[in-house]
């Protein structure tokens, strides 16, 4: 895959060079044979700053093909600047179809959220992590955590859920929520929302995990057991809403709180919003919604 | 009380380069017995603590423990697991500084559950209970369960990381001067309830001092150290009341009188 | 009758090294046993070496010659040269001992003190609580100070805590060092009962008396410990 061009400022398909994206590859594949393990890979310098999805722009790279379509989203949405700017750089660099419909796309990276439809087999989720290590909340050594790992000790990962209910009355962690991956490893599922752990249990899609700024790369493959850790008199639930999205009506989805003016007015509305797009195209309304809406589902063309 | 030991040393010896940390160690310890290991900075107690509790590995020497399902393992040829799952389970280590053995920046609660949640406890009513009841055998107010020990005094502290090692009911543990650094008061009130806990729990215990009022309160055998090896050893009173090895009468002789 | 304790040919001597390992003789040749449901005293002057005998028949000092046959148990084994677990089991179970001064534990009451013994024998601690508050009764000591650590206690007060800790227990050997020294004659009678009625029940007694009366009233017989002076055989 080569980059075809004889114009010298062109940039190697998908931005890295190949020796770059097989060093990367390796690291996945480790990733994929141990799920949840976190593999050290030699992270390369974007053209983006640590914090922008610099773990996830490598994968991505590694793994895409001119014959992929890529979605990308930011805490749900596809119209962020972090997402249209990731988006817009694989446009340039891979010449890939790009897509905000996640059912059309092949590979989707992720900030913070995984879609609400369910993914298929065949779909790739590339998640932006930014602290890779569970346990560093309680210890700071890195020697001693990658210890901890290898001999499987994880009682630390329930102190933190034990404070949490001490000083809460439940577990109030609500993203980045750590679970156990097949059974072993301990892993953090970046700052998801804790909403979207049941998602990874036993998914169809790959699930990929790129640190750029901590250079640790980790995997869920197919149909993993994804368990969130939780006490037997304190079991793990996900967030719950007390309304419908009030635009699309939707329920059991996550919702973000939209601020409408300067005097309290708010509503909740999809995060995901190509979900919500969808089902406004469907014909479902919730109760904000404007009469008329815009048709979704645009497909770009590579350019 | 079993007619065999807990743990039997022999000529443990640890050399850093050419410099003795301790040599030619061997002794038996009994369920339920207290050692003292007395001796001044230096003559090789916490070297032979750190390598007996295998945070160090010795130069030579073996060392061999009797686990709780009666199988004897040579604990330097256990496997790193193996040492630390015995670490949290079995065996106790109580630091001279609390702040050592002691998770500052969470509750008091978890410090003690901690322990019970690393064998796999997943019950938060079960293990906060346990924790009330341990703060309360160490003399912590319940009503201190979720401050962090950094608002502990000094002798708070101590007692709660007592309580932390003892949780899973270990059978053997480590304690490093103790009650060092703590106003003579609090010691006593320390030295006390170890005493009693000691007794109640029939722990055997191997605990590093200075303090020769220290051993004589907690042990019933004692081994005076100096240069890296054991002088003179025996029960506490008799190696206190008639000491027999020169420097042994120079640190009996060397106690102030109140 | 049963000879629960032979003492043969012990000497004791002390080493000060820190004064140019000068050697202080302090007993030898120290020969002499006690049989079962008697009291021997020890006699002789200050310094002839009677607390030191006490002591290493305690397990307390060591022994530098000689034997100390025990019967311990089933079995008969030789304190001079007994193990440090060993020395432990005879004073849990065989030779009980009443010191001079008691050495207080921070914190322990006074009833906890006097029932330890039983408790360490495997004695249940309500019982053990029991027997100790008849004893301390007995013992004239006023019921308000059960409950206190005995470290501010006087010296008498100290001395009958030390007392009934030491015959709380049935050790078949009981050892006693001066326990009537700061007693009023009201409790030295006390104590003399008491040792009456550990001899009717068989305990082979050894004591060091200076108070003449008590060791007319107690003693079978006494050991004089001046024909152990080591001086004698050193010479």
């Amino acid at each position: 895959m080569n980059a075809q061009s004889t114009d010298i400022a062109t940039y190697n398909f998908a931005y890295l060079d190949e020796q770059t994206k097989r060093m990367i590859r390796r690291a996945i594949l480790k990733g994929i044979a141990i799920p949840g393990y976190q593999v050290p890979f030699a992270s390369r310098e974007m053209p983006m700053p640590y914090g922008w999805g610099t773990g996830g722009v490598q994968v991505t790279a590694s793994i895409i093909g001119p014959d992929d379509v890529l979605k990308v989203i930011d805490q749900g949405a596809d119209d962020t600047t972090n997402a249209v700017s990731i988006r817009a750089f694989f446009k340039k660099v891979a010449k890939v179809d790009v897509t905000t419909e996640t059912a059309k796309a092949t590979i989707i990276q992720t900030r913070h959220r995984i879609p609400e439809q369910p993914l298929t087999a065949g779909q790739v989720l590339v998640f932006q992590v930014p602290i890779p290590e569970p346990l560093r909340f309680l210890e700071p050594r890195e020697t001693e955590t990658r210890k901890m790992h290898a001999l499987e000790e994880y009682g630390l990962m329930h102190v933190k859920l034990y404070e949490d209910i001490a000083k809460h009355g439940r577990i109030a962690t609500t993203y980045a929520y750590p679970v156990k991956v097949e059974g072993r490893y301990v892993m953090d599922p970046s700052p998801t929302p804790k909403f979207d752990n049941p998602k990874m249990h036993r998914s169809p899609a790959l699930q990929l995990f790129g640190a750029g700024r901590e250079k640790r790369i980790y995997a869920v493959p197919p149909f993993t057991e994804v368990v969130s850790l939780d006490f037997e008199d304190h079991p793990f639930e996900v967030q719950t809403f007390d309304q419908p999205c009030a635009l699309c009506g939707a329920e059991n989805v996550y919702l973000d709180e939209v601020i409408l003016d300067d005097h309290g007015g708010h509503m909740f509305v999809c995060s995901d919003t190509d979900h919500c797009e969808k089902r406004r195209a469907d014909g479902h309304h919730g109760h904000l919604a404007p009469e008329t809406h815009s048709a979704s589902g645009k497909m770009e063309p590579a350019e | 009380m079993t007619d065999e030991p807990l743990l039997r040393v022999s000529a443990l010896s640890k050399f850093y380069g050419s410099r003795v940390g301790c040599e030619n160690v061997t002794f038996d310890l009994w369920p339920g017995e207290v050692l003292a290991v007395v001796g001044e900075s230096g003559s090789g107690k916490t070297t032979l603590l750190n390598c007996l509790s295998t945070r160090l590995l010795p130069s030579s020497g073996t060392a061999s423990y009797r686990m709780r399902d009666g199988q004897w393992r040579e604990l330097y040829r256990m496997s790193e697991a193996e040492r630390r799952f015995l670490m949290r389970t079995d065996w106790g280590f109580v630091h001279q500084n609390p702040a050592d053995g002691l998770r500052m920046t969470v509750s008091a609660g978890a410090n003690v559950g901690e322990r019970l949640m690393a064998v796999g406890d997943r019950h938060y009513g079960r293990i906060r209970a346990t924790a009330v009841d341990w703060l309360s055998r160490v003399e912590i107010d319940e009503d201190r369960i979720d401050d962090e020990p950094r608002a502990f005094s000094g002798g708070m502290r101590q007692r709660l990381q007592i309580a932390r090692n003892l949780v899973t009911g270990p059978r053997l543990v480590f304690m490093d001067e103790p009650t060092g650094g703590l106003d003579v008061s609090v010691q006593a009130r320390l030295l006390d309830l170890l005493r009693g806990l000691v007794t109640d729990l029939g722990l055997a215990a191997i605990v590093v001092t200075h303090d020769l009022a220290v051993a004589r309160l907690l042990s019933q055998r004692m081994m005076v150290m100096k240069d890296g090896r054991v002088v003179e050893s025996g029960l506490t009173d008799r190696v206190l009341d008639d000491p027999r090895a020169p420097y042994t009468q120079l640190l009996v002789s060397s106690i102030l009188q109140v | 009758m049963a000879t629960p304790l032979v003492v043969s040919d012990v000497a004791k001597s002390f080493t000060m090294h820190l004064r140019d390992g000068v050697t202080l003789p302090v007993v030898a040749g120290v020969s002499f046993s006690i049989r079962a449901g008697e009291c021997a005293v020890l006699g002789g002057p200050s310094g002839a070496g009677k607390s030191s005998i006490l002591k290493m028949l305690y397990g307390n000092y060591a022994v530098d010659e000689g034997q100390i046959i025990v019967q311990h148990g089933d079995g008969l084994i030789d304190l001079a040269s007994a193990s440090p677990r060993t020395v432990l089991s005879v004073r849990r179970h065989t030779i009980g001992y009443v010191s001079q001064f008691l050495r207080t534990v921070p914190r322990v009451s006074a009833l906890d003190v006097v029932a330890e013994p039983l408790v360490e024998r495997g004695g249940d601690r309500e019982t053990a609580r029991a027997k100790a508050r008849s004893l301390l009764a007995q013992l004239n000591l006023p019921e308000k100070l059960w409950a206190l650590p005995p470290a501010t206690f006087s010296g008498g007060e100290q001395q009958r805590v030390n007392i009934a800790r030491g015959f709380i227990t049935e050790h078949p050997i009981l050892l006693l060092d001066e326990p009537t020294a700061s007693l009023d004659a009201r409790n030295r009678d006390v104590v003399v009962e008491l040792i009456a009625a550990k001899k009717a029940a068989g305990v082979a007694l050894l004591g060091i008396f200076h108070d003449l009366d008590v060791r007319d009233a107690v003693a079978d017989r006494v050991i004089d410990v001046t024909a152990f002076a080591a001086g004698k055989i050193a010479a």
